[in-house]
C-alpha cells in the first residue's frame, strides 16, 4: 500500500505541471461559468472565444519553438498588425485576387521573420533586441502604409478565412432529428460526429503510448490519473463541439487552428528538426558539437514565426473585417505570456505546444469572462499580470522542491 | 584521537534511485579520509548530505558532528560549524578576481561598503597559505584549473576550516599540479584541519589518507587503515568487489592501412587573429591503431582536436585532412561526423551534454538518421539504441528516461561515449576520456578502445594521465605550444623520455 501511495505521490510531483494546466483551465471555466450565470457556455459566446483567440493561440506555437530554441520575438504583434495592413491595401486599393494576396502575406511574413532571425543567428545579436527593433519597425510601417486610416471592408471570400463554418456533410434531416433530441434550435452533425472522433483519437493514442511505456518499464502514470485526465479531456472535446454545433457548427479557423496545433505538436516531439529544436535550447554548444546546425536552426525558427505571425494577421483582419493601424498592439505580450503559462522555461530547451495551447486558451478564457462580466481594462490587466506570475511561480517552486 | 564526525545509517533516496543505502563514515580529528568508490556509488551524494545540501530530513540516519547531533538545514548551516565542502564542479565566478570570489557572499563589509583594501590584504596572505603566486585581482578567468582549485582551498581557508570537503580535486589536474595540492593537504593537516578527499587516483589517495572508506553500490563496505601501507589493489577489490589484476585489457597491437593523415594543420585563435594556435602540424593514424598525444595543459591539444573537428575551434583554418588516402571536408560538424570523424569531449558538462534531457535523448542526438526514417523519429528505435549502449558501457542507471543532469560524473561521461560511438565514427578522438572515471569504468572504457581498434577503426587519445597513454597507445605524439615537437612509439617512450622533450623546447 505504502509502494504504490508513494508512486501516486512521487508521479504527482513530477507532473505537477501538466496536472496544474489541465486542472486550471477546468477551473477557470467553471469559475466564470458561474459568475458569468451560464454566459460563457452559451454556444455562441464558446463560438467567439475561438474566433477571438484563434491568432493568439497561432502565433502561440511558432513562439513556442522560437522560445524553446533559447530567444524570443517582441514583434509579433506589429508584424501581425502590418500584414494585416498590407493585405487591405493590396485586396481594397490595388484589388489583387485573394489568394494571391495570401500567398503574398505569407511570403512577406517569412521575410520579415528571416531578416530579424539573420541578424539573431548569423550575428549573434539577442533577440531581445532584434525583435525589439522590429516591433517599432513594423509599427511604424503599419501607420505609413495605412497612412493612418482604417482600410476596408473585405470581400466576402476574405472574411471566410476568419468567420466562415464548416459546411455541413451529413444530411440535413440528420440534423433535424438531432436538433429534435437535445432539444436545440438546429444541430450540427458533422461537427458533433467529429468531436466524437476526436475523443476516440485522444482515448486511442494514450492507450497506446501507455501500452508502449509499459514494455519499455518507463514508469507510467497510476491508471486512475491516467483515466482521469483522458476522460476529462475526451469529455471537455465532446461537450465543446455539441456546444458549437448547436449553433453555426465549426468555425473554419477552429479547424485551421486544429490542424496546425496537430502538426507543430508532431513536428515537435516527434521529427528530427523538432529534436534539434530541443537540442539548441537546451545547451547550444552541446547540439553544435553533436553536429546540428544551430545558426541555421534558429534562423529558420524565425522565418516560421514570421510566417505564422503573417497568418495572423490576415485572420486577424478578416475577423474585424478591416486593418487598422493599431492592429496587433501588444499582442506579442498576450502570446508571450500563454507560452510561459504553458510551462516553457525561459532558458530554452522546455516547453510542449499543448502547454502552449492551453496557456492560450487561460488567457483568452479569462479575458471573456471578465469582458462578460463587465470587469474594466484596468482590473483585466491586472489580473492577468498576477495570473502569469503564478504560474511562472509554481513552476519554480516545483522545480525547486524536487530540488 | 577522538572522533569528529560520524555518519550513521544514511540512507538517500531519489525517485527510483537508492543513492545511499545505510551508509557509515567515522572520521577522526585531525586525518585525511579518503573515500573510494565507483562511479554512480554515491560519494558525492554522501558528502552533499554531510554539508546539507540535502537537509536534514531529506535523508534517513544521524549525523553526530563533534560530539552532537547535527542537524544542518543548508550549506550556511555546516559551513558556520566548520564545514566547508568543494564541489566535483568548480564553483568560482570566472568574470570576478581572486580576492571577489573568495569573499563572495562573505564580504569584508562594513554596513554593506566593502573594504577592498582589506580584502586584498587577507586574499595575498591567504594565497601565500596555498603557495599561489598571483594577484588578488587577477581575474579567474586567466588562471587554468589547477589554480582555480588553489583559489577554492583558500577561499575555505578564509572561512575557519574545521572539516575540509574535497569531491575530487585533482581530476582534472595534471601531475605537478595534483602533487602541489596534495602537499597542500598535508600542511593544512598539520595545522589541524581534518580532511575529507574524494578520488578516483589511488595512488594519491595513498599518498596522503589516513584513512580510506569504500563505498559500493550506495553500501560503505570496508573502513581501511592506510597508514600501515595499503596496496591499490586491495582498495580496488573492496570497489569492484572482485580481484582486478591488470589496469589495461590485453590487445593484439597491429597497424594496419593508413586512415586519417592530417597535413599542413594550421589555426588561429577565434578572437585574437594574430595569435597562431597550431603550428603546422601534421600526423597520421593507421587503422587499428591507438595513437596518443601528450603535452601539458593548454599545449593546444583540445583545439588540435576541435579545430579538425568540423572547425569547432578557431579560425583561418589551413590544412588538410585525409581519410582512406581521400581528402574529406571537415568544415562543418555535421560533415565531419558524415566522413566518419568522432570527438569526445573533455567537458561533457558544457560541451557534451544536455543535462535536462534523458539518457536516450543525449545517445541519439548525433545521429537522429539513424533512429528516423523521412525525418520522423522512431522511438522504439531510439530507446533500443540507448538501451544497447547503456549495457555495453555498463552506465549505472536505473533507466535511460533518467536526466543525464542526475547521474553521476563518471556515468555521464559514458553517455558522451555512447553518443559518438553511435555515430559509427572511422577515427574515434578522445579528449581526456577518463577523467573522473574509477577504475572499473576505465578499464571498461580501455576495452572498448580495444575493441574499435581491432574492427579496423583509428583512436587518438588525449590523455593528461601518462600511465594511461603509455599503458594505451601504440604511438605517442607529444606536443607543446601549438605544435608537435616529438614522436615515438610506445615501447620506446617513458614518462621521462615525454617531459625531456617539453622541457627542452
Ligand atoms: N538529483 C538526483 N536525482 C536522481 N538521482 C540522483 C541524483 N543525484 C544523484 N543521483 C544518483 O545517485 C547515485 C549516486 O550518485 P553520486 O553522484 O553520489 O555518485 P559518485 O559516487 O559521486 O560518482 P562519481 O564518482 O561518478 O562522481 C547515482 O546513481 C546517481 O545517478
Ligand atoms: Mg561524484
Amino acid at each position: 500500500m505504502t509502494s504504490t501511495s508513494k508512486g501516486i505521490r512521487a508521479h504527482l510531483a513530477s507532473h505537477m505541471r501538466d496536472y496544474g494546466l489541465l486542472f486550471a483551465l477546468i477551473a477557470i471555466m467553471a469559475f466564470f461559468q458561474i459568475v458569468t450565470g451560464g454566459t460563457l457556455m452559451r454556444p455562441v459566446n464558446i463560438t467567439n472565444l475561438f474566433l477571438q483567440n484563434s491568432y493568439i493561440i497561432i502565433m502561440a506555437l511558432g513562439m513556442l519553438v522560437v522560445i524553446v530554441s533559447g530567444h524570443i520575438d517582441l514583434s509579433v504583434g506589429s508584424v501581425m498588425g502590418f500584414v494585416g495592413a498590407l493585405a487591405a491595401v493590396l485586396i481594397v486599393n490595388f484589388s489583387l485576387p485573394v489568394p494571391v494576396t495570401i500567398m503574398v502575406c505569407l511570403v512577406v511574413g517569412g521575410l520579415i521573420g528571416g531578416a530579424q532571425g539573420y541578424f539573431v543567428a548569423y550575428w549573434r545579436i539577442p533577440s531581445f533586441i532584434v525583435t525589439l527593433a522590429g516591433m517599432l519597425v513594423f509599427r511604424g510601417l503599419s501607420l505609413w502604409l495605412l497612412e493612418g486610416q482604417s482600410v476596408g471592408p473585405f470581400p466576402k471570400s476574405f472574411q471566410l478565412l476568419s468567420t466562415g463554418f464548416v459546411p455541413e456533410l451529413f444530411p440535413d434531416s440528420w440534423g433535424a432529428a438531432l436538433a429534435a433530441v437535445f432539444g436545440t434550435r438546429n444541430f450540427n452533425v458533422l461537427s458533433f460526429a467529429l468531436g466524437l472522433a476526436a475523443a476516440a483519437t485522444v482515448i486511442h493514442m494514450g492507450l497506446k503510448k501507455r501500452a508502449r511505456d509499459l514494455e519499455y518499464g518507463i514508469e507510467s502514470e497510476p491508471a486512475s490519473f491516467f483515466w482521469g485526465r483522458t476522460l476529462i479531456v475526451s469529455a471537455a472535446l465532446i461537450f465543446l463541439m455539441f456546444k458549437l454545433s448547436t449553433f453555426r457548427g465549426l468555425p473554419n479557423v477552429v479547424v485551421t487552428m486544429g490542424a496546425l496545433t496537430l502538426i507543430y505538436a508532431f513536428v515537435t516531439e516527434r521529427t528530427v528538426i523538432g529534436r534539434r529544436v530541443y537540442a539548441l535550447g537546451g545547451n547550444e554548444k552541446a547540439a553544435k558539437l553533436s553536429g546540428i546546425q544551430t545558426e541555421r536552426l534558429t534562423f529558420l525558427a524565425f522565418v516560421n514565426m514570421g510566417v505564422l505571425a503573417a497568418l495572423a494577421g490576415l485572420i486577424f483582419a478578416a475577423r474585424l473585417n478591416t486593418a487598422t493601424p493599431k492592429s496587433g498592439f501588444s499582442l506579442e505580450l498576450d502570446v508571450i505570456a500563454a507560452v510561459f503559462i504553458g510551462g516553457a522555461s525561459m532558458s530554452g530547451g522546455s516547453g510542449k505546444i499543448i502547454g502552449a495551447v492551453v496557456g492560450a486558451f487561460i488567457m483568452g478564457v479569462m479575458n471573456n469572462g471578465m469582458s462578460i462580466m463587465g470587469i474594466g481594462i484596468d482590473y483585466q490587466q491586472v489580473i492577468k499580470g498576477l495570473v502569469l506570475l503564478a504560474a511562472v511561480f509554481f513552476d519554480v517552486y516545483n522545480k525547486n522542491k524536487q530540488g | 584521537m577522538t572522533t569528529l564526525l560520524e555518519m550513521r545509517d544514511i540512507t538517500k533516496e531519489f525517485p527510483g534511485v537508492k543513492a545511499l543505502d545505510q551508509v557509515n563514515l567515522k572520521v577522526k580529528e585531525g586525518e585525511i579520509h579518503a573515500i573510494c568508490g565507483e562511479n554512480g556509488a554515491g560519494k558525492s551524494t554522501l558528502m552533499k548530505v554531510l554539508s546539507g545540501v540535502y537537509p536534514a530530513g531529506s535523508y534517513d540516519g544521524e549525523i553526530h558532528y563533534e560530539g552532537a547531533l547535527a542537524e544542518f538545514q543548508g550549506i550556511r548551516n555546516s559551513e558556520d560549524r566548520g564545514i566547508i565542502i568543494i564541489h566535483q564542479e568548480l564553483a568560482l565566478v570566472p568574470e570576478l578576481s581572486i580576492a571577489e570570489n573568495i569573499f563572495l557572499g562573505n564580504e569584508t563589509a562594513r554596513a554593506g561598503v566593502i573594504n577592498w583594501h582589506e580584502a586584498n590584504q587577507r586574499t595575498s596572505a591567504l594565497l601565500k597559505k596555498v603557495g599561489l603566486k598571483e594577484s588578488p585581482t587577477t581575474l579567474i578567468d586567466s588562471l587554468g584549473v589547477g589554480k582555480q582549485q588553489l583559489v577554492e582551498i583558500a577561499k575555505a581557508l578564509s572561512k575557519d576550516v574545521r572539516l575540509l570537503i574535497l569531491d575530487e580535486p585533482t581530476a582534472a589536474l595534471q601531475e605537478g599540479d595534483s602533487r602541489k595540492l596534495l602537499d597542500l593537504m598535508l600542511e593544512i593537516k598539520a595545522q589541524g584541519v581534518t580532511s575529507i578527499i574524494i578520488s578516483h587516483k589511488l595512488g594519491e589517495v595513498r599518498y596522503v589518507a589516513d584513512t580510506v572508506t569504500v563505498i559500493r553500490d550506495g553500501r560503505s563496505v570496508s573502513t581501511l587503515d592506510a597508514k600501515a601501507g595499503l596496496s591499490e589493489n586491495q582498495i580496488v577489490r573492496d570497489m569492484v568487489g572482485r580481484d582486478m589484476s591488470d589496469r589495461y585489457p590485453a590487445r593484439e597491437r597491429r597497424a594496419g592501412k593508413m586512415l586519417l593523415e592530417v597535413e599542413g594543420w594550421n589555426v588561429w585563435h577565434p578572437e585574437h587573429s594574430d595569435r597562431q594556435i597550431i603550428k603546422d602540424i601534421a600526423f597520421n593514424v593507421r587503422a587499428g591503431e591507438v595513437v596518443g598525444i601528450a603535452g601539458l595543459m593548454g599545449s593546444g591539444r583540445t583545439e588540435l582536436a576541435m579545430s579538425i573537428f568540423g572547425q569547432s575551434y578557431g579560425r583561418g583554418i589551413k590544412g588538410r585532412v585525409k581519410l582512406h588516402g581521400q581528402e574529406i571536408d571537415v568544415s562543418r560538424v555535421d560533415r565531419a561526423i558524415q566522413a566518419g570523424l568522432a570527438y569526445v569531449t573533455e567537458d561533457r558538462k558544457s560541451l557534451g551534454l544536455i543535462l535536462d534531457e534523458t539518457i536516450r535523448f543525449n545517445t541519439t542526438l548525433a545521429n537522429l538518421q539513424g533512429v528516423s526514417k523521412g525525418g520522423v523519429l522512431n522511438a522504439n528505435a531510439e530507446t533500443q539504441v540507448a538501451e544497447k549502449y547503456r549495457k555495453a558501457l555498463r552506465t549505472r542507471t536505473p533507466s535511460v528516461f533518467q536526466k543525464v543532469g542526475n547521474l553521476s560524473g563518471g556515468n555521464q561521461q559514458k553517455v558522451v561515449l555512447a553518443k559518438s560511438l553511435y555515430t559509427t565514427p572511422e577515427v574515434l578522438i578522445l579528449d581526456e576520456p577518463t577523467r573522473g572515471i574509477d577504475v572499473g569504468a576505465k578499464y571498461e572504457i580501455y576495452a572498448i578502445i580495444n575493441e574499435l581498434s581491432a574492427q579496423g577503426k583509428g583512436v587518438v587519445m588525449i590523455s593528461s594521465e601518462m600511465p594511461e597513454l603509455l599503458g594505451m597507445s601504440d604511438r605517442i605524439y607529444v606536443m607543446n605550444e601549438g605544435a608537435f615537437v616529438g614522436e615515438m612509439p610506445a615501447d620506446h617512450a617513458t614518462q621521462e623520455r615525454i617531459m625531456s622533450l617539453i622541457v627542452n623546447e
